[in-house]
């Protein structure tokens, strides 16, 4: 072939239009697919013009290069966009065949729980690193020494036998499981250099029988302030705060005078409970006073010099009124559903 | 102590209306804490009646019952009730005669156990009202027939209200006294209180009687070895009643007083005794003076003597005792119980009475060592006020004149050497220094006058010499509780201290939380159990036949009498407990001390003093002598560890998931474990490790629970445990962590397939690899364990991912072949592997 110009807009329009009518024609992305080589593959019509670019003489050919390069890249965005539109609804039905039930999903891992006299203790231990004390320890199976004589319990004081004590054989070894967690204040003292700001959580124990509301193995916090110049407005500023983050800012409480062997003067603590379960009232909450300074010379401190504050309340005793936990038992029998019924939180 | 409040006021002034709950709530405001309130319970018409007749009538039962005509009113009057002034009442008793005067209970009284009463058919009459019993009307406890008005010295009119001449209408007011406030056990001291909490006047019975002149009887102290450097007694006044009558009856109001404040009538002579105790706090004793021998000697026992208690029984008697003897003996427990010997009965003439001021730290140790506490026991050893001894004694000689008709006699004696009483100094600013109220100087001397004191003004302060009665008061502190308890609490302000800046929690308090973090985390439920265990619990877990434990000397049950060693047998305990109650999938953990003694629990060293720092020595032994308490966590896993669900098969919970446990335990702390197989007591033999640390310190141990244990608890067959030493994990955890570079270039994986005998273990192994692949082994996972085809019996094929990476350039694959098969060589070294073919 020679001189030829014989591409005319006409033919080329004839094969756009085939081609558009043919994708057109395509009902999914399969049928679609089997149409390529025709409309824009090697085989197509506009391929076939193309082709015949060649031969085509110089002068035209720049414009029938032009012509045939528009109408593939119209058959080329009509086949692209009918592809894209099938992809698009094939993968929207696949999705639709994986849908599930999201109501039924099993758990790989079970939910834990705290319990909550563990959970208690953290959270109150909490309040007080907040004020800048620090949580002391000390062991359960105590010296008769600690939990008794440098707390100002004489051994022939009618307060001794008030505590109920677990004695270990032989007696003379004057080994005891502590009735209070207050020999950790009198461990605090000897340790800790002046002044002494610590709470001393813990376990307890003493010979009363399982009921709803007693058990021989429960839990106490104790605080302990010694500095200079405290006084028992110290002790109520203290008890305020601690109060009402356990229990509201409308908490208050409430001092009465009563006597503990290592306090003087020693008081006992009611906390103004305003969610408590059938309206808000006045709970017997712990015991507090001032440092007797016969503990004090026990820790070898100048009671002239140093004086301070001590109170202490019962773990299961503030879960019962702060949860409305009705019965001792719950708290000790390690049932799963307790501790489960409260998660991480209380 | 329990205070009648008809009693109560006649002593301090009470408000028309008072009641024990009213009494108790100023009370409370001065320390003494309510108990509760009592009261006889017998309410409506309770007339005296008067048997006109009765009938006996023989029931088919083979019960005779009488059927009575009782006048409840005067001839022609309408009875309390509005009815007739004759009834026919049923009574099943026989103990009466006709013109006897009754008790009656007409329709519309209550009785006790709200037991009401009404006009009822029985026995073919209508029965209208109830003879009462002196049991049914709480009187007392006698129910051998109906109360007999006049045989008990009472002549009252016809009609009249019975529960006035009873004093039924009475009731107490019950307030828990403190160790310190010995004086508050009598309704003097209580009406004192009340005194201070109200402000109303006190009248001290102390004035109601005053003792006549005494002598010509023998009495000898002597303790040439008292207890604690305190002469056992401090006082001692004995006066004779003679001629009493020993059978009239108690008057019904001393009766009644007695009931309320929960002591039960015995006789006249007694019922003074306990009744001018509880008016004065003053414990006393009455003697048949013709039943002893010779004077009193108040001594301490000697080795060998014994005495037979009012109580029956026959004491031995230690040196310490402090004895009230007579020629024959001894003839009563000083301060604590009286002897059979010398007691009062119905054919006593003469007495005489005993009031006494004993030591107290004798007789809480008189006390204890017999087992034996008495209403006068608890009075001495919280101390008995000596200057009132000699009230009491002439309040009973009082009494017994007036109800026994005896006479008061010269005849007695009197010890007195009365403790010195030492003057405190309180400095003028001292209570505002402890309380943070600002009490005037007028303020704190009005208050401590108040309570007994006498107080002097000095250069500074004040000299204040407490009252007899208080021998709580010896230190400044002491008195300034007084001054805040009457001051009022409520008026100390409130101030937040502010501590010095704090450093947190410890880093082992950290750590524990931390370890139950991760553990709640994957889904394990705290428990608590009691450390208490049974001596066989304590050898489930224990390597020794014979294991060391801690034993209570006065355990509550024999099966709970020691400290535990493990925390496995509460978990145990815990499972028994969810699986009865149907909760079968189970993950917990406990988080506690146990006590593991390192050689026999015996007698320590004597205790220092109290109020002293001990020596650092004395410090270190008394701190040695306490058995190791190290905190253990314990998991126990049963049933599914993931139950069967919709689309998720079910996971039994196994013994990996306790090993996982330990590790996850270990790894929350930042501690690497490395794992060695082992047996164990307690486990199943095959399927138990221990866990070590990098200095080889043994930390925990997991598994199986020996099936056998498991069987005999009650537990299924496949029970995972571990326990976990958490002292040992706070020791090893690193204090601080240093990071290394997290290297970016690509890494290279491959998988390696090891054939060795099975029992290599697989950490064994997997640690020769990686000690041979060197630096540039990133990773290595574990991923399969191949027995069976292929293999030659009792080898295994485990095969490893390996990755690795360099943290300079990309590395090739020959560069990682070759570390890999220098791994493949320590492995072939040292556990002859082969590369599976």
């Amino acid at each position: 072939m020679s001189g030829s110009n014989a591409i005319s807009e006409s033919v080329v329009a004839q094969a756009v239009a085939s081609a558009l009518e043919a994708i057109a024609g395509a009902t999914d992305l399969a049928s679609l697919r089997a149409l390529k080589q025709a409309t824009v593959g090697e085989q197509s019509e506009i391929a076939k013009l193309n082709a015949q670019l060649k031969s085509i003489d110089a002068e035209h050919k720049a414009a029938a290069g032009a012509l045939i390069g528009k109408a593939r890249g119209e058959i080329n965005a009509a086949f692209a966009s009918k592809e894209e539109q099938f992809a698009a609804a094939e993968e929207l039905a696949k999705l639709g065949a994986e849908k599930v039930d999201m109501t039924a999903v099993a758990t790989r891992v079970p939910f834990g729980a705290r319990h909550p006299l563990s959970l208690l203790q953290d959270q109150i231990s909490d309040v007080f690193i907040g004020m800048g004390w620090e949580i002391a320890e000390g062991p359960e199976l105590e010296h008769e020494w600690f939990n008794f004589d440098a707390l100002n319990f004489d051994a022939d004081h009618p307060a001794r036998a008030m505590q109920d004590t677990f004695f270990v054989e032989p007696v003379e070894s004057h080994l005891v499981l502590r009735t209070h967690t207050s020999p950790v204040q009198v461990r605090s003292l000897l340790e800790r250099d002046l002044p002494v700001y610590v709470l001393c959580p813990g376990r307890v124990f003493r010979t009363d029988e399982l009921d709803a509301t007693h058990t021989p193995v429960f839990h106490q916090v104790e605080g302990l302030a010694i500095d200079k110049g405290l006084t028992m407005a110290d002790l109520r500023g203290t008890l305020e705060h601690f109060a009402r983050i356990m229990f509201g800012p409308e908490a208050q409480i409430r001092l009465r005078p009563s006597f503990f062997p290592f306090t003087e003067p020693s008081a006992e603590l009611d906390v103004w409970h305003p969610g408590a379960k059938g309206g808000a009232r006045w709970v017997e909450w712990g015991g507090c006073g001032m440092v007797n300074p016969n503990v004090l010379l026990a820790a070898g401190i100048d009671p002239e010099v140093y004086q301070g504050f001590a109170f202490g309340m019962g773990i299961e005793r503030t879960l019962m009124f702060r949860n409305d936990v009705r019965d001792m038992h719950d708290m000790v029998e390690a049932d799963v559903r307790f501790s489960q019924q409260f998660g991480v939180n209380l | 102590m329990r205070v009648p409040l008809s009693w109560l006021a006649e002593y301090v002034d009470l408000p028309a209306d008072a009641t024990p709950d009213s009494v108790m709530a100023e009370l409370v405001k001065v320390g003494l804490e309510e108990e509760g309130s009592h009261a006889f319970e017998v309410t409506g018409p309770v007339v005296v009646g008067q048997v006109l007749e009765f009938t006996p009538e023989e029931q088919s039962n083979g019960k005779t019952i009488r059927w009575c005509q009782v006048r409840v009113a005067p001839e022609g009057s309408k009875a309390a009730d509005g009815g007739e002034d004759v009834r026919g009442i049923v009574c099943g008793a026989s103990n009466f005669e006709v013109g006897d005067k009754v008790v009656v209970c007409l329709p519309g009284a209550t009785l006790p156990g709200d037991f009401h009463i009404a006009a009822r058919s029985t026995y073919g009459h209508i029965s209208d009202g109830m003879l009462a019993s002196a049991r049914e009307l709480n009187f007392s406890d006698d129910h051998a027939g109906i109360m007999r008005l006049n045989t008990m010295g009472l002549d009252p009119k016809i009609g009249s209200d019975a529960l006035e001449l009873l004093h039924l209408n009475d009731a107490a007011a019950e307030v828990n006294v403190t160790p310190d406030r010995g004086y508050c056990f009598s309704v003097r001291g209580i009406a004192r209180e009340y005194a201070h909490a109200t402000g109303a006047d006190f009248r001290d019975p102390k004035g109601n009687a005053v003792l006549n002149h005494g002598e010509g009887f023998a009495l000898t102290f002597t303790d040439p070895n008292p207890v604690r450097n305190q002469p056992g007694m401090q006082r001692m006044i004995l006066r004779s009643v003679m001629g009493i009558d020993a059978n009239k009856p108690t008057p019904p109001w001393m009766i009644a007083r007695l009931k309320l404040s929960g002591m039960r009538s015995i006789s006249l002579a007694v019922d003074i005794t306990n009744y001018v105790m509880l008016e004065l706090g003053q414990p006393t004793h009455a003697y048949d003076l013709d039943k002893l021998r010779g004077g009193i000697t108040v001594r301490r026992a000697a080795a060998g003597e014994t005495l037979k208690t009012l109580d029956g029984q026959v004491r031995k008697l230690h040196p310490e005792d402090l004895l009230i003897c007579d020629e024959s003996g001894p003839i009563g427990l000083a301060g604590v119980m009286g002897g059979e010997s010398t007691e009062v009965d119905s054919n006593t003439k003469n007495v005489l009475i005993e009031a006494a001021n004993f030591d107290p730290i004798s007789i809480a140790r008189t006390a204890r060592r017999h087992k034996l506490s008495s209403e006068a026991s608890k009075r001495f050893e919280r101390g008995v006020d000596p200057m009132i001894a000699d009230n009491a004694a002439a309040r009973v000689v009082q009494l017994l004149e007036v109800h026994a008709l005896g006479e008061g006699n010269i005849l007695g004696a009197e010890y007195n050497q009365l403790a010195a009483s030492t003057p405190i100094f309180l400095p003028l600013g001292f209570a505002e220094s402890v309380v943070g109220i600002n009490f005037d100087e007028e303020e704190q001397v009005r208050i401590l006058s108040e309570i007994g004191c006498v107080v002097a003004n000095v250069d500074g302060g004040f000299e204040v010499i407490a009252p007899s009665w208080r021998p709580d008061l010896r230190h400044k502190t002491d008195l300034v509780e007084e001054i805040a308890r009457i001051g009022g609490y409520h008026r100390i302000p409130s101030r937040l201290p502010v501590a010095p800046p704090g450093r947190g929690l410890t880093r082992s308090q950290q750590l524990r939380r931390q370890a139950i973090s991760a553990l709640v985390g994957s889904g394990f439920t705290e428990v608590l159990t009691y450390p208490f265990m049974s001596s066989e619990q304590n050898r489930w877990f224990a390597a020794d036949d014979q294991p060391l434990s801690v034993k209570l000397a006065n355990a509550m049950q024999e099966e709970a009498s020691e400290l535990r060693s493990s925390m496995l047998p509460g978990l145990i305990d815990a499972a028994k407990r969810n699986l009865s109650r149907g909760l079968v999938d189970l993950a917990i953990f406990e988080e506690g001390s146990v006590f593991l003694p390192t050689s026999k629990v015996t007698a320590g060293s004597q205790l220092p003093i109290g109020n002293q720092r001990p020596e650092p020595e004395q410090l270190a032994l008394l701190n040695s002598e306490i058995p190791a308490q190290p905190k253990h966590l314990a998991v126990l896993l049963a049933g599914a560890r993931v139950p069967s669900q919709v689309g998720q098969r079910e996971i039994a919970a196994s013994y990996q998931d306790s090993v996982n446990a330990v590790l996850s335990v270990a790894r929350s702390a930042s501690v690497e474990l490395e794992i060695r197989q082992a047996i164990r007591t307690g486990f199943h033999p095959g399927r138990c490790a221990e866990f070590f640390t990098a200095d080889s310190v043994l930390v925990a141990v997991a598994g199986e629970l020996d099936p056998a244990l498991a069987t005999q608890n009650d537990l299924p067959r496949r029970v995972a445990v571990a326990e976990i030493d958490m002292s040992a994990i706070y020791e090893s955890a690193p204090k601080t962590i240093s990071a290394s570079e997290i290297k970016v270039m690509p890494a290279a994986t491959q998988d390696l397939s090891l054939v060795v005998d099975v029992e290599v273990s697989a950490s064994s192994l997997q640690q020769a690899i990686v000690e041979g692949a060197g630096e540039l082994l990133e990773s290595i996972v574990l991923t399969d364990d191949y027995r069976g085809d292929n293999i030659a019996a009792n080898k295994k094929s485990l095969t490893f991912a390996m990755r690795f990476r360099a943290d300079n350039r990309t590395l090739t694959q020959a560069e990682a072949t070759a570390a890999r098969e220098a791994g493949v060589a320590m492995a072939a070294e040292k556990y002859s592997a082969v590369l599976r073919a």
